[in-house]
């Protein structure tokens, strides 16, 4: 005893608190959910398969694959220009738009969706200005449809992919993109062929956090979808609420897990978690 | 060397992507202001009875103060586990501690909707659905990663020879850590409390599953109020909330600029 108790350094006595209370009250649920989904309503496979067989179900997923991906596309390639400007502009400029950034952060999710709620809607802000300019003769259908979902996730998914690249680009060393200069590419050479590449694991990093986060999206698709457009956490939210089948949620919620952890690890070997995560919240 | 043309329109690009950012939430603010009963613009008078009605709403007032006491009680507990936890994972550095640390990460990037189902499932046999207890510990878990993080990123500026030092002049452990070590990370620990705090007073998905009638947080009825798309009340706590959001940042770019001051001297 005395032998084992030698070997084990004090240091894991004040980490046991918070670690026995996550093993317990989060990791224990969640692997009871992964075995519900082979349990659950009958022993086998039987979840898994309803993939192939049931087309709403299949629908459900590829719709929120299909969003997940123009979603992603979308934050990152404005996440770059963002932190494009932000890395090549004065520190005085550079502050003022790290506020603006932070400052949308940390904007409560259910305040935004509830203002996209205001701007988009049939008698909206915007619908009501392009009727009073005249633009339009029936108001344009922003909400209720895949567009206004974009729409709302893009919005709140832009600051998450701006960080990990604004942590890749500003410990690129400068005096590389110099040399191409000075070896005569062009500026736009210079930045395809030298600046993008380098800046790679950051892209990866920002496309796969802002891939995650869409993934699990509960707020927005079910406001601004208004129930026409099905994604997979608003229908494990029915499957659970409504119509307590929990096999199904626990297929659809250990899928979604596996994808998480897979993407969690090819981040992992392009860039140190830590830093994005760190970056993230400061 | 001078920007290229790109970089300049990219510059204003970026400029009107930010204001974008930010923008659409201000009109919960002339919604606030409409003096109809529902939902709408104001066209030629304002009023302030909406705003009137969230403070003297006796559901809305207590949401506002389950929020608080919520929010509050996972500040405090996420705080003292996390900055604990944060410690020792600093003293022990050894490759498994790396691996629990990223363990204990995970509450955070896993999405919210499997939380919610993995405390749904588990808060029923512990009779915890629809209660304070169930509420308070499952904000905890997933605000303590917070907390972890911002107080091992004080640790990683702290010189580990100050706590040799104490040591030798015969400091007990304890004493180490409440006159040594906690008053040099203690900005790491208010923002991980104020980040605790903000999660939980913000959190909804969890809520929506954990919680039913008797505890009926701030975001519970504002997602309420949005689903109805009715009541304007809704618009005045959107405003409150932005007005608090502010308060936050600016408390935590004090506490981070007061850090970095720290770490430079």
């Amino acid at each position: 005893m005395n032998a084992v108790a030698r070997h084990i350094h004090p240091g894991w006595a004040i980490i046991a608190p918070l670690l026995v209370l996550v093993v317990a009250l989060y990791l224990g649920p969640i692997l009871n959910i992964m075995w519900l989904s082979v349990t659950d309503p009958e022993p086998g496979l039987g979840n898994y398969r309803m993939l192939y067989e049931s087309d709403s179900l299949l629908r459900i997923v590829w719709t929120t694959l299909r969003i997940c991906v123009i979603t992603t596309v979308f934050s990152v390639t404005l996440g770059y220009s963002i932190a494009y400007a932000m890395v090549h502009c004065h520190q005085r400029q550079k502050n003022y738009m790290l506020t603006l950034l932070l400052v949308s952060f940390w904007i409560s999710i259910l305040v935004r969706t509830f203002s996209w709620l205001m701007l988009l809607g049939r008698s909206g802000l915007i619908n009501n200005t392009l009727e009073t300019l005249g633009l339009v003769s029936a108001p344009i259908a922003f909400m209720r449809n895949e567009l206004g979902v974009l729409i709302g996730m893009v919005h709140y998914m832009i600051p998450y992919a701006v960080l990990p690249l604004l942590v890749s680009m500003q410990s690129l060393d400068s005096r590389v993109m110099d040399a191409s200069r000075n070896l005569g590419a062009s500026g736009s050479q210079t930045f395809w062929r030298i600046y993008l590449p380098l800046t790679l694991p950051g892209i990866v990093a920002s496309t796969l956090l802002v891939f995650i986060l869409s993934l699990g999206f509960y707020v927005t698709p079910a406001v601004l979808g208004g129930g026409k457009v099905l994604m997979v956490a608003e229908y494990i939210s029915v499957q659970l609420l409504v119509t307590l089948k929990w096999g199904t949620a626990a297929m659809l919620a250990a899928l979604m897990l596996a994808g998480v952890l897979a993407m969690l690890w090819i981040m992992s070997r392009f860039i140190k978690l830590s830093a994005v995560f760190g970056g993230s919240t400061r | 060397m001078r920007p290229g043309l790109f970089s300049l329109f990219n510059r204003a690009g970026a400029w009107v992507l930010l204001l974008f950012l930010v923008t659409p939430a201000l009109i919960a603010i002339p919604v606030l202001l409409t003096p109809k009963r529902f939902l709408s613009m104001p066209s030629d008078e304002l009023s302030l009875r909406h705003f009137q009605n969230l403070f003297t709403s006796e559901e809305w007032l207590s949401s506002f103060f389950q929020s608080g006491v919520i929010a509050l009680s996972t500040s405090v507990l996420a705080t003292f586990l996390g900055t604990l936890c944060a410690i020792g994972l600093w003293r022990v550095s050894s490759k498994y501690s790396e691996l629990v640390r990223a363990f204990l990460l995970l509450p955070l990037i896993i999405p919210q909707i499997i939380s919610a189902m993995a405390f749904y499932r588990l808060w029923i046999p512990l009779g915890l659905l629809d209660s304070y207890p169930g509420l308070i510990l499952a904000h905890t878990i997933l605000a303590a990663p917070m907390v972890l993080i911002t107080v091992s990123a004080s640790l990683a500026t702290f010189d580990p020879r100050l706590e040799q030092a104490s040591k030798n002049l015969g400091a007990s452990n304890w004493t180490t850590m409440r006159r040594v070590i906690l008053p040099s990370i203690r900005p790491g620990v208010f923002a991980g409390a104020l980040f605790a705090f903000i999660l939980s007073w913000d959190e909804i998905v969890v809520t929506l599953f954990i919680s039913k009638f008797s505890v009926y947080t701030l975001p519970r009825r504002m997602w309420n109020g949005i689903r109805e798309n009715t009541d304007p009340t809704v618009a005045a706590a959107a405003v409150v909330l932005i007005a608090i959001t502010i308060i936050a940042f600016v408390v935590s770019a004090i506490l981070s600029r007061r850090n970095a001051g720290q770490s430079r001297s």
